[in-house]
């Protein structure tokens, strides 16, 4: 790893970590006009709370009224749909069922439809148990009632991210793995961050240091006042034919701490149950556990009784950074020129555009002085969703590398080079999704590891998500 | 190669034994134009990874390895005329025949006489047996460990941990000793091994433990396996190892068929066919192991003949009526599954599948009724059992446990 190639470079902005959060920031400050440097101590962006989650693009019908979490989640879904075409990201309107299947769950409905109309949600429309089970024939028929959320959509919770700091590369900003802030100070004018590969300096730091985002800020301002509590969510994937088991994403009526276990299916032709809510200590590993994960499968076949005849694909967990507090914990601090953006905890791939747009107006506030860029550069993404043009359907693609996904050399090739190349197997499977189908690497293996040779910083070997 | 025409007369989808078989059968017999598609970019199917003997006893009188068989097959079927295309994925089955597919010029249909799916089986990976834990790399199936042994010289790990006493369990073995690798230990669920006796002189001559009653429960480490823990008789260990390899779990590759508008069968979860190997759409046939899990290379190739001759008589007409054939019936618990589940009226050639296969689903013990006879069966799951075909109308099973 060569060290800091900025040496004595001054930025205006430095964002610390590239979860979802950062990438929004970070193109954010760029589109502004910053000089922005990404900060990031993984190998690969996406690594934190990021790598995993529902992918459900929320509305914000269910956020706490009035709460800046639910301004961010309206913004950042309003701005997600005016850019995703220029960015060839994907969305799938699927709408969203909140079902109850209990007496005391079918009482509470007319309260969470006042509360979304309250969040701005109108077109919420309530269903009878007949009507339910006209929408999704395959729902178990002890369901009772519930209502419609039309725009709760889901989208590629890795392309979006991706799409968002290409951006931001595109147009000038800086992107640094490997590199792990590990201290700093604020001289009056500028800070200077320590960091494992060397120092820098910038204007102003955003701490969006997510599942550390406590520590970041000890580190930076010698206090915080929030403490990050990891709550673990695991998930079971299903094959892609248990996709038509499901039209909505299928949503329980919330309890007080989470949204409770999910139906829905992924972008990519997949189904999936999830996520749990568990309380851990470990901000690193988000561990599977046999008996939780049956659970989750049985949890899915008594909505979709069908269910218990699809094969599990793919297992997951993911950790979200929440705090002793249900609401986000942003705050810019005044003279010290730095920005917290924590305890982003479970809407935060809706919420991140909406996020990086309210970081902006603070940033403004700490003296960030914007020149909006005329006419930045927009790269596309490859869509890799079910239903978009795939690269198999294109002459000249060298041919099918992982046969379950269908992604081809060209694309792997592709995905190996350019600003944001990844140095993981796990990267490289966000970007092109090879070897996350049914067969789990069975066939493509040794097809990949020969593509990957010498490409990758920690060589190819079987599955891995670290 | 020739150009991929728009029809032909039988279209082949996967080259391994079965459909390598079929094709050469097909052109030996007379047939046109058959072409085999194959999405890898080598035919010869499981075997062009599996570096041991013993294969090709049967077909070519005389013992060699898996890729020495695959390439043998592979010039067999060109000498006998079929047309073979490498890097041509089917991604979709059509009523009637038609199929579409990808190669690396983009995508394509052809529409056929006839289709053969010939997809094979793969193993049970990771995420479907629940193991908990992290997702490190470092985690194979035995078909991806000899793909990265055999195809590309590779070593994934030094000390993994084999799960399953399958037979292909101890191929894997095989496959780490060849690599320099040192398996750590076997470990098996059940209280013996799945595979017959012998295979015990597998690991005890390479001087690896095989551990019985004992479940992987979960996998540790971040980029690499480090450990993972092991459970015997209600206790919990943790064992350093630095991969894992799950062995056997077979199940078909039908992901094509699940998608299509052809009969699966829930037992064997390949598709529904009768004694010609004949779907429930009569322009579709299958052979090999896709039909079920799991037989030997020689059985699929000559399963893969017979459905061949089979084909013949279909486009010669001469098949009696899909439409007219009858369910085969099972009565009474224990047995997983039954090959064909379909037998189509009397009339017609000899049978391509010419014996009953069943399978049991736990071990059973008691009396078969099939067509007026009874027949003692004492069943373990993995064991192969074959019984007459039954004759039409007479399509019911009956099972009573002593
Ligand atoms: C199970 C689950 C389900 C969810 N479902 C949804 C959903 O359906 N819809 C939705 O909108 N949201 C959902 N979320 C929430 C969403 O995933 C999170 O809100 C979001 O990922 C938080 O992103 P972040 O950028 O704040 O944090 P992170 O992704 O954790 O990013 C922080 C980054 O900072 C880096 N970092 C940390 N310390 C340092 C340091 N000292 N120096 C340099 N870098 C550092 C980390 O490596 C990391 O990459 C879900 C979350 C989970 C866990
Ligand atoms: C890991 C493993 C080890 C085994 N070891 C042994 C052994 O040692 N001895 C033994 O006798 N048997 C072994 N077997 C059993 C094996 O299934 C048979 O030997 C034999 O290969 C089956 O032949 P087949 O033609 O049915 O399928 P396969 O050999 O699996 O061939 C199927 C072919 O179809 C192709 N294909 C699949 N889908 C498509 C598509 N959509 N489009 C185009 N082509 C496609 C595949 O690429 C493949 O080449 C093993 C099986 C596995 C999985």
């Amino acid at each position: 790893m060569p060290d800091m190639p900025h040496g004595s470079a001054r930025f205006d902005a430095a964002v610390v970590g590239a979860g979802i959060v950062g990438c929004a920031i970070a193109r954010r400050l760029t589109l502004l006009g910053a000089r922005v440097a990404v900060l990031e101590k993984a190998p690969d962006i996406l690594d934190g709370a990021s790598k995993a989650n529902s992918a459900i693009l929320h509305t914000g019908f269910d956020a706490p009224v009035g709460s800046l979490e639910a301004a961010c989640i309206r913004e950042g879904h309003r701005e997600y749909l005016e850019i995703r075409e220029r960015l060839n990201l994907p969305l799938d309107r699927a709408g969203a069922l909140v079902l109850a299947w209990t007496e005391a769950e079918e009482a509470r409905l007319p309260e969470l439809i006042a509360q979304s109309r309250q969040n701005g949600v109108a077109d919420v429309e309530m269903f009878g148990r007949k009507e339910l089970l006209d929408l999704e024939p395959a729902l178990a028929p002890h369901v009772r009632a519930g209502f419609r959320v039309p725009r709760e959509s889901l989208i590629d919770p890795w392309s979006a991210p991706h799409a968002y700091l290409l951006q931001a590369l595109g147009n000038g900003a800086t992107l640094l793995r490997d590199c792990t802030v590990t201290g700093g100070g604020f001289d009056g004018a500028e800070w200077r961050l320590e960091t494992s590969r060397g120092p820098l300096r910038a204007g102003l730091v955003v701490n969006a240091a997510g599942l550390h985002g406590d520590r970041v800020d000890e580190m930076l301002l010698g206090t915080c006042d929030f403490r990050i509590r990891p709550r673990k969510g695991q998930f079971v994937v299903f094959d892609k034919t248990a996709a038509r088991l499901a039209c909505h994403i299928l949503l329980p009526v919330p309890g007080e701490k989470t949204k409770g276990i999910v139906v829905c299916r992924t972008v990519w032709g997949n189904l999936l149950v999830g996520p749990t809510a568990e309380e851990q200590k470990d901000r690193e590993t988000a561990a599977l556990v046999p008996a939780t994960l049956a659970m989750l499968r049985a949890k899915g076949a008594e909505i979709l009784p069908a269910l218990a005849g699809e094969e599990i694909t793919a297992l997951y967990a993911g950790l979200r950074p929440a705090t002793e507090r249900k609401e986000y914990r942003i705050r810019a601090h005044e003279g010290r020129r730095m920005i917290t953006v924590g305890g982003i905890r479970s809407t935060g791939m809706s919420a991140a555009l909406g996020i990086a747009v309210h970081v902006a107006r603070l940033a403004e506030g700490l003296g960030l002085a914007p020149a909006p860029l005329v006419d930045p550069a927009w790269p596309r993404i490859e869509n890799l969703s079910d239903g978009a043009e795939r690269d198999w359907q294109r002459p000249g693609n060298g041919g099918i590398l992982c046969h379950c996904e269908l992604v081809t050399r060209r694309e792997v090739a592709a995905a190996l080079q350019g600003p944001l190349a990844p140095q993981t197997l796990a990267g490289l499977k966000r970007r092109t999704r090879v070897t996350m189908g049914r067969c789990q690497g069975f066939y493509c293996s040794a097809g990949l590891a020969e593509c990957t040779k010498g490409r990758l910083a920690h060589p190819m070997v079987g599955e891995g998500d670290g | 190669m020739a150009d991929l025409p728009e029809s032909c007369d039988v279209l082949i989808v996967g080259g391994g034994p079965a459909g390598l078989a079929a094709a050469a059968r097909l052109k030996r017999l007379g047939v046109g134009a058959v072409h085999l598609l194959e999405r890898e970019s080598e035919t010869g199917g499981i075997p062009r990874h599996c570096a041991h003997s013993p294969y090709g006893l049967r077909e070519f009188g005389r013992l060699m390895s898996g890729p020495a068989f695959a390439r043998r097959l592979t010039a067999a079927t060109v000498a006998a005329g079929a047309y073979l295309h490498r890097q041509a994925t089917v991604t979709a089955l059509h009523p009637g025949g038609r199929v579409s597919l990808t190669t690396p010029e983009g995508v394509a249909e052809v529409t056929a006489r006839a289709v053969l799916l010939a997809t094979g089986v793969r193993e049970t990976p990771r995420a479907p047996r629940l193991v908990g834990g992290t997702r490190p790399g470092g985690v194979l199936n035995t078909g991806a460990l000899q793909g990265l042994v055999h195809l590309d010289g590779l070593k994934p790990f030094d000390r993994p941990l084999i799960v399953g006493t399958e037979p292909v369990a101890f191929s894997a073995l095989l496959t780490c000793r060849q690599a320099g690798m040192r398996p750590v230990a076997m470990v098996e669920p059940a209280a013996r091994i799945t595979a017959r006796a012998p295979f015990r002189a597998v690991p005890l001559a390479l001087g690896v433990p095989v551990w019985l009653g004992t479940a992987l429960v979960a996998i540790h480490g971040t980029e690499r396996v480090e450990a993972v823990t092991l459970a015997a008789g209600g206790t919990c260990r943790e064992v350093s190892v630095d991969g894992v390899v799950f062995t056997g779990g077979f199940r078909p590759e039908n992901a094509l068929l699940r998608a299509s508008h052809l009969a699966v069968d829930p037992g064997t979860r390949g598709p529904q066919v009768d004694q010609y190997g004949r779907c429930s759409d009569p322009a579709y046939f299958a052979a090999g192991n896709l039909l079920r899990a799991v037989e030997t290379a020689g059985w699929c190739w000559a399963e893969g003949r017979a459905v061949g001759r089979a084909i013949v008589a279909h486009l010669a007409g001469r098949l009696p009526p899909r439409e007219a054939a009858q369910a085969v019936t099972v009565e009474g618990a224990g047995l997983a599954w039954v090959l064909p589940q379909r037998i189509a009226p009397p009339g017609g050639p000899p049978a391509a599948l010419p014996r009953l296969q069943v399978r049991a689903a736990k071990v059973f013990d008691g009396d078969l009724l099939l067509g007026g006879r009874r027949h003692r069966l004492v069943a373990r799951p993995e064991r192969r059992m074959t019984f007459d075909l039954p004759g039409f109308g007479e399509t019911a099973i009956r099972l009573q446990p002593r």
